[in-house]
């Protein structure tokens, strides 16, 4: 790599998963899907501010662990209560 | 055409989970929605405001579109400058404005209403959390009557700056209001401004946990009740034509406003006050949809 | 050498606007001030008239004006714009914004006064303000020099190793209204000279999925200022170099970052910029004819700041006189202050002296050149340079003031 490759810094971002770390660590509680409630409405998926809910391989909504903030909106939201919000231990 | 959630799950979307927002943010919430309906030909510009640090910082972004930072008062301009350079190469692209209620309300309106005026084709949409909540929740010209915020430590002691219905006077050929409370409605809006040539003004109630000190698994709901109690209500105005696009489920202001802390010293009777405000608004919008024209 | 132009007899605005059109940029905003006006009048009616293929956003304010022009620009188009004084005071945010932003926008800039009180007329606050915005400012004394200017910088500004918006900075009424012949190029040689502005540095472009100018902790921001103070040093060498692409094929030179007259072998220098160098240059013939022998260098190009070359020019000179038409209140005039950086850490530097003068408009003359340069002579031959700075052709109440501030010292 020239000397020139570097003369030239512009603040152009990539997006990445994670542009803010693992906020997974924030959480202090983290839902739990209880597959035998769900009925797959996917409320939990549409009202998630942070996009961590994703359709799993057995079809039942499945968190995203890494990022999910714990804010419990999903439980919230849910019909059936069919997620848990359970206290995160160190 | 009304969008499902199942179609909805299928749009690919422009937020990547992992961001600087807070836990329960209403105003990603409101961007995964918007972005999905709006689709992969769409450029952001975003002038100071929540979102300029939801991205997180360089080099990585929580934004998979493109998406320009621009200064606080310049949003609706810049955005005019990168239209009118696709027109001129023949590039048709939804440019979208995404901005704070500060930004849009405040020390944008005056580049906001020069835009409108001349009918740039553009999608401007506030996302209101109803005060400056980056710079650690001051009030701002969308702050509601009798809100806390650490400018307004008593209430505030004005009445917020009805923007919708300003930008309606501009009469410009689409302008909605919407709440992350009721999706469908917001993303239908979205659908509907992507296919109007000229300015679409969309402002979108976004519930802050921090900012309104509410639990934080309660974004939805507030946004909900906001509009189930009338505080909030939906509608649209179509080449002048008003419509009101969610029918409120009557609920009393007080299940709103005591789910909130930034109301905390608000007595019940100037809650009664407040409802009395509210209900002549939704009361003026009835009487506005049977007209032919708003404006 | 290409085709011959056309020669007509316009304004320096008028200049502006056709400079613009050659250019055929693409996205015109513009708001209107005096005595920039003209300029956004010409291009409008250009743009009306199908003579010019760009679009022209009629903004509601100069901050506007100038966020249009950075939204244009980064969605990849070649980019107009032109302002004054309060206008391009009200810019300012944005100006930084842009520069930051690395897009190499046009900008005439007619210089003129700043208030309170109200002043349509010429000086350099406004332009001088905002010389730490990441600006190119080069600063021109006729009205083809206007032309000729503009489409040189598209090109400079436009270079891979640059990617610096620039101002090209006319003085008010003495250009922007005053009729002169300009030779006027054909658009195909044009064409040649300047081809299509194509980025690949980075664009606002719908299948490019980037986020531009979030937010960079302390651990990056330095490097990326540091990478925009390289390009404008760089930008020095690159104006030579299209200077002299330019006169091969239109025949003209105007000087690339400095215009140098009469300078070699004089024992003392003039230094000044806009029409005040127009001025100096009448003043530097009657000078010599008087046995005084004097030079005039101009300063074009004020940013980048061009220092080598003036401490290479100046270092042999008995003296250097600098007239600036704008004040740094305390500190003296902004060239006056640049040249003595420059000269500074040279062994056996000249004395300078500087003046201010010709604020709001005050006509200044060869005669008002040949005042200044006499008594700065007297006071580097007799060692009496006492201050950094002096202010020249205040009436006379107040010029006794200032010559009592001068006994106390």
């Amino acid at each position: 790599m020239g000397l020139d490759d570097h003369a030239i810094i512009i603040p152009v971002s990539k997006p990445s998963k994670g542009s803010a770390g693992r906020t997974g660590l924030w959480r202090v509680e983290r839902p739990v899907i209880l597959e035998d409630r769900c009925i797959k409405c996917w409320l939990c998926w549409l009202y998630c501010p942070e996009d961590v809910i994703t359709e799993g391989a057995n079809g039942f909504p499945e968190v995203d662990y890494t990022f999910c903030k714990g804010c419990g909106v999903c439980a919230d939201v849910c019909p059936k209560d069919a997620i848990e919000m359970v206290e995160e231990k160190l | 055409m009304t969008i499902t959630i199942h179609d909805l799950r299928k749009l690919p979307g422009s937020y990547m989970p992992g961001s600087a927002a807070c836990p329960g943010c209403g105003a990603t919430l409101a961007f995964r929605l918007v972005s999905r309906a709006l689709g992969p030909n769409t450029v952001y510009i975003v002038p100071a405001c929540c979102f300029s640090v939801i991205q997180a910082p360089y080099p990585k972004s929580a934004i998979s579109a493109p998406l320009y930072n621009i200064a606080f008062a310049a949003a609706a301009a810049t955005a005019s400058g990168v239209h009118r350079a696709y027109k001129a190469v023949n590039k048709d692209v939804n440019v979208v404005v995404w901005a704070g209620d500060g930004g849009t309300v405040d020390i944008g309106i005056q580049a906001l209403s020069g835009a409108a005026e001349r009918k740039e084709d553009l999608i401007y949409v506030c996302y209101d959390n109803e005060a400056y909540m980056n710079t650690g929740i001051q009030r701002s010209g969308a702050t509601p009557l009798k809100a806390w915020t650490k400018t307004t430590p008593t209430g505030k002691r004005e009445m917020p700056k009805d923007m919708p219905m300003i930008l309606a006077a501009h009469r410009v050929p689409y302008v909605a209001t919407a709440s992350v409370g009721y999706p469908f409605d917001l993303v239908n809006k979205f659908e509907k401004a992507k296919n109007i040539r000229g300015f679409k003004y969309i402002h979108i109630l976004s519930p802050c946990p921090p900012g309104w000190d509410f639990p934080v698994e309660k974004t939805a709901e507030v946004g909900k009740l906001a509009v189930d109690t009338y505080f909030w209500p939906l509608y649209e105005i179509e080449g002048g034509k008003l419509k009101i696009t969610v029918k409120p489920r009557k609920r009393p202001l007080k299940e709103f406003i005591r789910l909130q802390g930034r109301f905390r010293t608000i007595t019940d009777e100037e809650i009664d006050e407040l409802e009395k405000i509210v209900m002549e608004k939704w009361q003026f919008l009835e009487h506005l949809e049977k007209s032919e024209r708003v404006f | 050498m290409g085709k011959e132009g056309k020669w007509e007899i316009i304004t320096g605005n008028h200049a502006a606007a056709i400079a613009a059109k050659l250019s055929r940029v693409k996205v015109v905003p513009a708001y209107p001030i005096t005595p920039q006006t003209t300029i956004v009048e010409y291009i409008a009616s250009f743009i009306d008239s199908g003579q010019m293929d760009a679009e022209y956003i009629r903004v509601e304010s100069e901050h506007s004006a100038m966020a249009a022009a950075i939204g244009a620009s980064a969605a990849g188009v070649r980019t107009f714009t032109a302002t004054a004084s309060q206008g391009l005071l009200l810019m300012s945010e944005v100006l930084h914004w842009a520069a930051g932003s690395r897009l190499p926008i046009g900008m005439a800039v007619v210089n003129r006064a700043v208030g309170p009180p109200w002043n349509i007329h010429v000086d350099h606050q406004d332009t001088m303000s905002q010389r730490d915005t990441g600006w190119i400012q080069i600063y021109v004394s006729s009205n083809q020099e206007v032309l000729d200017t503009i489409l040189m910088m598209y090109k400079v500004a436009e270079n891979p190793d640059v990617l610096l918006p620039f101002m090209v900075c006319l003085d008010g009424f003495v250009l922007s209204h005053t009729y002169m012949p300009v030779n006027i190029p054909p658009q195909e040689e044009v064409d040649v000279f300047l081809p299509p502005y194509n980025p690949t540095h980075w664009k606002l472009d719908p299948t490019s999925p980037i986020t531009f100018g979030n937010l960079a902790l302390p651990d990056e921001y330095q490097e990326m200022r540091w990478s925009m103070d390289l390009a404008m040093r760089r930008a020095l060498d690159i104006i030579e170099d299209v200077t002299e692409e330019f006169f091969e094929r239109f025949g003209r030179y105007h000087g690339g970052a400095v215009w140098k007259y009469k300078l070699q072998e004089s024992d003392y220098a003039v230094v000044t910029m806009g029409t005040m160098a127009s001025e100096a240059e009448v003043a530097v013939d009657e000078l010599r004819e008087e046995g005084i022998d004097v030079g005039l260098l101009k300063i074009r190009s004020f940013r980048p700041f061009p220092h080598r070359d003036i401490s290479e020019t100046l270092i042999d000179k008995r003296g250097v006189i600098v007239i600036d038409r704008s004040i740094a209140f305390s500190s003296g005039g902004p060239i006056g202050t640049e040249i003595r950086s420059s000269l500074y850490n040279l062994a056996d530097r000249p004395p300078v002296v500087n003046y201010v003068t010709g604020l709001g408009g005050r006509d200044i003359t060869h005669q008002d050149i040949i005042a200044m340069v006499k008594d700065a002579i007297g006071r580097i031959t007799s060692r009496r340079i006492r201050r950094p700075y002096y202010w020249f052709k205040l009436k006379p109440e107040f010029e006794r003031i200032e010559i009592s501030e001068e006994v106390r010292l």
